[in-house]
């Protein structure tokens, strides 16, 4: 089994939160938070691979007459979709209304809450 | 009652469905019956549950063969079905003080706001009960998501937009580490339940840095929950800001949920011989506790935003619970769990006093108020007596709490008393100030870094000239449930057979997945109310009364020696996104330290 997912999903992670601490526009911190959170895709799918597996539906080979690879893995992964599908939508909300607000999406011009 | 459990989340959801479907259509009294009758139902479930038990439910029947499967169990152990029922008894008090609250939810949607609390009431609930990882995660952000939308509810106004953001940044970052944990962790067990994952780490039996690595991420995002230095910075933001019910839920029940599940993610799948050592449990959660509860009190002290104010106490006592439950001693963990309980209540009670004046005179600002509250006898009586409860006054229920982690504490002990001493004083000096106009008139430093508390927008139509008995009623019934906890045995009697079950890292296991049920704790002793604990119960509230006192005449000079603290605070997501990188970093080190 390879690392290099491994390390990529570690690299994905990273990235992202480097994007989000230097980030200048708040919809460019939330697209980070998306590539964020793809680390989490990436990891899920490289720990239920197996080599030579096909994916797991059952309709056109025999169950065991082959290696397939988690499907468990798989359904985490799509539920995780889902819920970052509803954070950056919500997250994007907050920022058109914060623009309408402050009439800036640059977070270093957002300084009320502070001390 | 087993087949009952699930009910516990599913009728909030279900309701929350309802009013959200057909709010639109509902005059406001039949939506906010609905929310509350809603939200009862679950709490009589989860008391009901907690008479009983434990039980465990595999949703769909799917149970484990030979301790291996892919069905998900919910646990309602003692303590799970506890911190269930004390979300929605909390629920339900919310509901009621945010009867007529807002003026006009938005327009056309009387469901809206009751909808968005029960899903709240539902993701604390799940997370409280379930016993399989992934689902903790994805409750976890259930009730993130609903908590952002909470908190930037009024969504017409600056502050609270700003606040959700850093919020839902942080809360979020966190809870994607915690995945990233839970996917390392099925790489090496191949199981998601916290009990089948414990046995199969056990069976193992290597101590290595796959187990390392995904149990620091794991902990990252309990700890962002919870608010543990550096994950706090946006507790503070989102708690100014957020409307005075949600506060009451945040700081009452959603910031010990993020304690609970670090350390029931510890006990029940790490704590193994083939986890994470206990002293590395024990120094991470230690050291993160001090600081925690250190810059909480000091920032705490600082704030003359009131709902600030108290949002560092908070962390203060996040703190607090921390560093008691570090040692997992069954005594010290029943101390922790009395004082979330009483906690809870006087935190609420607080926050409920503190939205009467922002109702009443538009403003939460300490200096602004001065001396304005005089004619509100009966709330500065029962803010008065929510400070004294913060700083640990027998018989409230906190001071039995802490008594309890004092015992167990050691040297800590003196960290118990000065940080409660110190947010109680905090406290105790605004009620001074605000209710009684007590010391001289605060002048406005400009170049201070601080949040000032008078651009906070009242969340009723009007002022209100005379106070809704509604409200202080709910203040008052809060006060009272923190008194009862510290003066009603069964409880400390029930908490401690709770603690027993929740430190027992095979105990679960067997629970879960043998179905063998532990005599429920009736046959454990039960520590009371020592000499010691009064003793230094009166000497912290003591302490705080003294603090307010000198504080009211500003004899207590902080402001210099605190800027860079307070500086750090910067209200810029970048920097907190940074800070929460850098505390998985200071975890990392705190878990491998050498000669632990």
């Amino acid at each position: 089994m390879s690392v290099l997912p491994y390390l990529v999903a570690g690299w994905i992670f990273l990235v992202g939160v480097y994007g989000m601490a230097t980030s200048r526009d708040l919809v460019h911190a939330v697209g980070c938070l998306s590539v964020t959170q793809s680390s989490t895709y990436v990891l899920l799918l490289a720990v239920g691979y197996r080599k030579g597996g096909s994916a797991p539906v059952f309709s056109d080979i025999e169950p065991g007459s082959r290696p397939v690879v988690d499907p468990v893995v798989q359904a985490l992964a799509l539920t995780d979709v889902v819920v970052g599908a509803t954070v950056t939508a919500l997250l994007l909300a907050l920022v058109v209304q914060i623009a309408k607000r402050h009439g800036t999406t640059d977070p270093d011009a957002l300084s009320e809450l502070k001390g | 009652m087993d087949r009952l459990l699930p009910l516990i989340v599913v009728v909030p959801l279900l309701g929350a469905a309802l009013l959200a479907g057909a709010g639109r259509r509902m005059p406001r009294p039949v939506a906010e019956t609905t929310g509350c009758l809603c939200a009862a139902a679950s709490a009589g479930l989860a008391v009901a549950a907690l008479a009983g038990g434990p039980h465990v439910v595999w949703s769909g029947d799917w149970r484990p063969v030979d301790g291996h499967g892919v069905g998900i169990v919910l646990t309602g152990d003692r303590t799970g079905t506890g911190l269930a029922a004390l979300t929605s008894l909390l629920v339900v008090t919310v509901l009621a003080y945010a009867w007529r609250y807002f003026d006009e939810p938005p327009r056309g949607h009387a469901g809206a706001f009751p909808a968005l609390i029960l899903l709240f009431q539902a993701g604390m609930c799940g997370f409280a009960l379930t016993g399989d990882l992934f689902n903790a995660f994805v409750f976890f952000e259930l009730m993130g998501v609903v908590g952002y939308a909470l908190t930037g509810y009024r969504v017409e106004e600056a502050r609270p937009v700003q606040g959700a953001l850093a919020f839902g940044f942080v809360n979020s970052l966190g809870g994607y580490a915690t995945l990233l944990g839970i996917a390392l962790l099925y790489a090496r067990t191949g199981e998601l339940g916290m009990a089948q994952a414990g046995r199969e780490l056990d069976a193992a039996g290597r101590h290595d840095a796959l187990v390392l690595a995904s149990f620091v991420l794991i902990l990252t995002g309990l700890l962002v929950k919870a608010a543990a230095v550096p994950f706090h910075f946006w507790l503070p933001d989102a708690h100014a800001v957020a409307p005075t019910p949600v506060c009451m839920l945040l700081s009452g029940v959603m910031v010990e949920m993020g304690v609970y599940g670090a350390a029931r993610v510890y006990v029940t799948v790490f704590a193994g011989p083939g986890g994470v050592p206990a002293e590395d449990f024990r120094r991470a959660l230690t050291v993160l506790g001090l600081l925690t509860a250190l810059t909480g009190a000091a920032l705490c002290w600082q704030q003359r935003h009131l709902k600030r104010l108290l949002a560092f106490s908070t962390v203060a006592h996040t703190g607090l619970f921390l560093a008691g439950l570090a040692a997992l001693e069954p005594e010290g963990v029943t101390g922790v769990f009395l004082y979330v309980l009483g906690h809870a209540g006087a935190k609420a009670a607080l926050f409920a006093c503190t939205g009467a004046l922002l109702d009443r005179y538009g403003g939460v600002d300490e200096h602004r108020l001065h001396g304005r509250a005089r004619e509100m006898r009966g709330v500065g009586a029962l803010y008065a007596a929510g400070g004294l409860a913060l700083a640990g006054l027998p018989p409230f229920g906190t001071a039995l709490g802490k008594a309890l982690a004092e015992e167990q504490a050691g040297w800590l002990t003196a960290l118990y008393v000065v940080v409660s001493a110190v947010t109680g004083g905090a406290v105790l000096r605004a009620a001074a100030r605000v209710f009684l106009g007590a010391g001289p008139r605060e002048e406005d430093d400009c170049g201070a870094p601080e949040t000032t508390g008078d651009q906070e927008e009242p969340e009723t139509d009007r002022r209100v000239r005379r106070l809704p008995s509604l409200m202080a009623t709910v203040a008052a019934l809060l006060l009272a449930g923190s008194l009862a906890v510290g003066l009603v045995p069964a409880l400390a009697r029930a908490a401690a057979g709770a603690a027993h079950a929740f430190t027992d890292h095979a105990g679960y296991a067997a629970t879960v997945l043998d179905g063998t049920h532990a005599a429920p704790g009736a046959g454990h002793p039960y520590a009371w109310w020592s000499l010691t604990g009064v003793g230094l119960g009166l000497l912290s509230a003591l302490l705080a009364t003294g603090l307010a006192a000198l504080g009211v005449r500003g004899a207590v000079p902080a402001r210099r020696w605190a800027a860079p603290l307070r500086r750090l605070h910067s209200g810029h997501v970048g920097d907190y996104v940074a800070w929460t990188a850098a505390g998985i970093g200071l975890l990392s080190a705190l878990v491998l330290w050498p000669g632990g």
